[in-house]
């Protein structure tokens, strides 16, 4: 059990597993039913044979997200952990991160050291971001059913994810949302960060995230050695 | 009075108390907090209880008492299982952001002797003593919070006014000085005496409840 460095990691203050290996930490955020789950379980059959997965989630008051991917299967039982978050999601991932943070380590002391450990945010609202002592890169989940102005309207979700997923775009005939509009007001708000259309529980798949997340693993096992 | 114990005690200090209600998610489903006035008295009850407890094993810790010693006395006054681990894992939490904010060997030690978490009264104890406060200081965080929390739960539970959820503190304050004040002596009575000084009070209810709350499968707080 060590200390993470403190010039290197300032900002972390956790007992990681022995050995110095540290999987990367993604944080999935957005509204509520934007598809977060569903990009955690596509996320998981896509990349488990290549990576050593955990995921823990944080439910606003039962364990469904967590049960939802058990019953899907997407990983052993032991690689899912659920977070209880008395009902404030946004603070149990930016506020006060400790809870969570013990999640990713009885993760890592149950079943070994992992290569990526997602973190799911209970759905909350536009304005609530991982903080950067829990997760090393953020993704913003929303849908074009919410509203094609989501992206206009901006807040913290929107512009400051690394990537910034648009969901759901089977569903943009049937509620009439512009995606070439979304995608510009994206561009301006994100300052040249990436956002992705997907359609993760239809056809097009999660192919765009899973490529973003494995380019980060490769910076972040460039960036240890 | 420090302003390192405004820190400690205030709710924005990310040690994991949000996501607890100090039993009050029971008390609400089993219709005995119901508004401002049983809200009182159940953080009154609450208070004098497992409050004094936690405050007189805080000042003993606060007071340079052997912890390990502190920790045994904290399970022996915790009969049930799930309260036991609620607070080895907020104990836990609380160090994780003690150390970052006061740096201590004392809690480097207590982190490396208990690995899974020592009971939260006793690692709040060597916080206070990490940040320099005194014993009385570590007993009045221990009672205040043992009524806060429910306060604050209750206002997200039933949406009771939070105005009103103040004034229940504030009403308090009296008994919560006067308890951490008792808390205080027991402490230094077991300097000489061993741990078998400090109270032992219990609240059954609030073990029974406890114990059938964390057998809920659908809640918004941990405990
Ligand atoms: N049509 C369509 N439905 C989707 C898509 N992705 C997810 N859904 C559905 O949207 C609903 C919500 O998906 P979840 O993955 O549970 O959403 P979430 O963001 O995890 O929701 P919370 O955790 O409750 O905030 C489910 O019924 C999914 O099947 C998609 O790409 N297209
Ligand atoms: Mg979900």
């Amino acid at each position: 059990m060590h200390q993470d460095h403190p010039e290197i990691f300032p900002q972390r203050h956790t007992m990681s597993v022995p050995g110095g290996h540290r999987a990367l930490r993604v944080g999935l955020g957005g509204p509520v039913g934007s598809g977060k789950t569903a990009t955690v379980a596509a996320l998981c059959r896509t990349l488990r044979d290549e990576v050593s997965i955990g995921v823990v989630t944080n439910d606003i008051y039962t364990r469904e997200d967590a049960d939802f991917l058990l019953r899907q299967a997407v990983l052993a039982p032991d690689r899912i952990v659920a977070v209880e978050t008395g009902a404030c999601p946004h603070t149990a991932i930016r506020d006060d991160i400790s809870a969570n943070l013990e999640a990713v380590e009885e993760l890592e002391e149950r079943v070994g050291p992992l290569d990526l450990v997602l973190l799911e945010s209970g759905g909350d609202n536009l304005t609530a971001t991982f903080s950067k002592g829990l997760v090393d890169v953020q993704m913003f989940v929303i849908d074009v059913a919410g509203g094609d102005d989501i992206p206009r309207k901006g807040g913290p979700g929107v512009t400051m994810s690394d990537l910034l997923v648009v969901n759901k775009v089977d569903l943009a005939v049937h509620v009439g949302a512009d995606l070439d509009r979304m995608a510009a007001d994206a561009a301006a708000q994100r300052g040249g960060l990436p956002t992705v259309f997907t359609s993760v529980a239809r056809g097009q798949g999660v192919a765009p995230v899973a490529d973003w997340i494995r380019e980060r693993l490769a910076e972040s096992t460039a960036g240890a050695a | 009075m420090s302003a390192a114990l405004l820190l400690l005690t205030d709710g924005r200090f990310p040690a994991g108390g949000h996501a607890h209600s100090g039993g009050a998610e029971a008390a609400v489903a089993e219709g005995r907090i119901t508004g401002a006035a049983t809200l009182a008295e159940f953080c009154r009850g609450r208070l004098h209880t497992t409050g004094l407890v936690a405050a007189a094993l805080a000042a003993a810790a606060a007071a340079g008492a052997d912890l390990l010693a502190l920790d045994d006395a904290a399970d022996a006054r915790t009969p049930s299982p799930a309260l036991r681990t609620v607070s080895r894992r907020l104990g836990r939490q609380l160090l994780r952001a003690a150390r970052a904010a006061w740096p201590a060997a004392v809690l480097d030690q207590l982190a490396a002797d208990r690995p899974r978490g020592a009971h939260q009264p006793v690692v709040l104890g060597a916080t206070a003593r990490a940040a320099g406060l005194t014993p009385l200081d570590a007993a009045r965080a221990a009672a205040y919070e043992s009524a806060g929390s429910p306060a604050t739960a209750t206002v997200r539970l039933l949406g009771l006014d939070p105005f009103q959820a103040a004034a229940v503190l504030a009403r308090l304050a009296p008994e919560v000085d006067a308890v951490a004040d008792a808390a205080t002596a027991a402490a230094h009575r077991a300097r000489t005496e061993g741990t078998g000084a400090l109270p032992a009070a219990s609240a059954p209810l609030l073990d029974v409840s406890a114990e059938r709350h964390a057998a809920w499968p659908t809640r918004l707080f941990t405990s």
